[in-house]
């Protein structure tokens, strides 16, 4: 694509859409074929790798990202849809000093992962849980973590992570 | 790869039913989790999608004898509404055991309704045999794989399952659909709404297209009805219903009173017992009239193979359900 900065903006076809979507707090311009998944705009158009395409198809998690505070799977959600919408992903969760989010430190402290590929899907759906006021039991955390799959099985670990932040109530386990 | 499609954000009740009324090749877009899964697989391939959820029809509303649940409210949304919590929580306990969380706070109570059935073989252009994607074509259900199908109003052209979860409280309550077409408004109790595949597998509803649901009223049951939704499956949690059942009692002095009953995991439809209504409405709340219930409730059932095993799975799934809903102990 040379010269492509160049060019005077073309008027996008009707399988485009321009897109401003805010990713952790930063608003980002795009222009994308409709067919374009949230999950793939993070990935492949703005570089965001954080967040993991597992099965594409909604059924594994790997690809959780918080949309107006939700968690959502975004392979399932068209970036087109996200036009004006607040998207944090893996990357937008420490704090500005560099520090990890308390449920990234717990994963760290607990071991919370293998090969670390559901990672990010996994802590986004912690911090998520946590705002839901739904981590009172290793039962409750487990069900309301069902949606994110660990082919590693690192699931005790897992849990323990969010018991340990959940028993703490810390104050910046928010986003 | 999806076929191209345009995208078209609506802001209008009246223009998208218009839009998607005036083109065969349009369709509505809410939550999009069986839509734009049933495009990644090449099942579905519209040349245009009319994204609803923008439009004003979000919320819980009640009156004294019904709620009135707009189109876009999510599963999450129901299942936290204080009335829905208080008056019918087997409907939110349907909503809760059913997908994950990302998907409820996504998934919309009219996609629910909608969804698709997720018989592999429909879903799987590569297979040709399927009546359901194509009239005529024949069922690979039938002498392939099938454990996750139906027993109940099956025909011999199609035993696809109907997934939903909540819609199996929701037939037992009677709840009523209200759809918008581009020449009015009309009522469609949902016991009605589904059709059993019969010749016609691909016909599945009584909406038209183009017309769209703005709203799901829910009858609220007699004080004092008591409710519960049993959902039995492969994995303790993130899975469809093998079998499940969903019970509001109303007992006075150990006599069932009133008795809404509907079955999931089994029916090529969200399931209404009313056979098992029958056993149970004057009945005394033990073990052996619910046992009763649950034969009278699956007389009807037909199985291949891989689905025999549902048939007494589903009656101890009835019975379960019955005896924690009424308390009944021996
Ligand atoms: C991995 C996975 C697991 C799941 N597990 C369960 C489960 O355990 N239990 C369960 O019950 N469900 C389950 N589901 C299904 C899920 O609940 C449905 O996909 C969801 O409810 C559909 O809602 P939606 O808003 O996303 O609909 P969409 O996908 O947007 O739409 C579905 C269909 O309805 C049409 N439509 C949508 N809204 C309207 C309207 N208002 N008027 C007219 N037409 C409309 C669309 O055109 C489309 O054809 C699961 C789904 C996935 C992907
Ligand atoms: S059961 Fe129905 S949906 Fe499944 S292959 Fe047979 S015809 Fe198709
Ligand atoms: S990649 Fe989205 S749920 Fe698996
Ligand atoms: S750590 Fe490997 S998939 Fe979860």
């Amino acid at each position: 694509m040379t010269g492509a900065a160049a060019r005077p903006p073309r008027a996008a076809a009707p399988y485009e859409v321009d897109l401003a979507l805010r990713v952790n707090g930063i608003t980002r311009r795009l222009r994308v074929d409709t067919r374009v998944t949230l999950l793939d705009a993070l990935r492949d158009v703005l570089g965001m790798t954080g967040t993991k395409k597992g099965c594409d198809q909604g059924a594994c998690g790997a690809c959780t990202v918080l949309l107006d505070g939700r968690r959502v799977v975004s392979c399932l959600v068209l970036a087109a849809a996200c036009e004006g919408r607040d998207v944090t992903t893996i990357e937008g969760l420490a704090h500005d000093d560099g520090t990890p989010h308390p449920v990234q430190q717990a994963f760290i402290r607990h071991d919370g992962f293998q090969c670390g590929y559901c990672t990010p899907g996994q802590i986004m759906s912690a911090v998520s849980l946590l705002a839901e006021g739904r981590g009172g039991s290793d039962a409750e955390i487990r069900e309301f973590m069902s949606g994110n799959l660990c082919r590693c099985g690192a699931y005790p670990n897992i849990v323990a992570a969010i018991r340990e932040v959940a028993k703490a109530g810390d104050d910046d386990a928010g986003v | 790869m999806m076929r191209a499609f345009e995208y078209v954000r609506a802001t209008d009740t009246a223009r998208a039913v218009e839009m998607v009324t005036a083109d065969p090749n349009t369709s509505y877009l809410a939550g999009g989790t069986t839509q734009l899964d049933l495009m990644k697989d090449g099942v579905l391939a519209p040349e245009r999608l009319v994204d609803i959820t923008h439009l004003p029809l979000r919320g819980v509303t009640g009156g004294r004898g019904a709620l009135r649940v707009g189109a876009l409210t999510t599963m999450e949304e129901l299942a936290a509404d204080t009335t829905v919590v208080e008056r019918i929580p087997f409907v939110r306990d349907a909503l809760l055991l059913g997908a994950s969380t990302q998907l409820r706070n996504m998934a919309t109570i009219a996609g629910n309704l909608l969804q698709r059935t997720r018989c592999r073989y429909f879903r799987d252009p590569a297979v040709a045999a399927c009546n359901k994607r194509e009239r005529g074509s024949g069922c690979a259900a039938m002498t392939g794989t099938a454990r996750m199908h139906a027993i109940l109003g099956t025909s011999p052209h199609c035993i696809a399952l109907h997934a939903s979860d909540v819609a199996v409280p929701l037939v037992a309550l009677d709840a009523i659909l209200r759809v918008q077409g581009r020449d009015g408004a009309r009522g469609v109790p949902l016991t009605r709404f589904y059709l059993t595949p019969g010749d016609t597998p691909d016909v599945e509803n009584l909406l038209r297209h183009g017309e769209l649901i703005t709203a799901v009223e829910i009858p609220l049951p007699a004080l004092g009805t008591r409710s519960g939704y049993l959902k039995v499956r492969d994995r303790v949690s993130y899975e469809f219903a093998l079998t499940s059942a969903a019970a509001a009692l109303l007992i006075e002095d150990g006599i069932i009173v009133e008795a809404r009953v509907g079955l999931g995991g089994v029916g090529t439809v969200p399931w209404r017992a009313r056979e098992a209504e029958e056993i149970l409405i004057g009945a005394p709340a033990t073990m052996e009239v619910f046992r009763q219930s649950a034969e009278r409730a699956l007389e009807g059932a037909r199985t291949i193979s891989g689905t025999a095993f549902k048939v007494e799975l589903a009656k101890r799934t009835l019975v379960r359900i019955l005896r924690t809903v009424s308390g009944v102990v021996a």
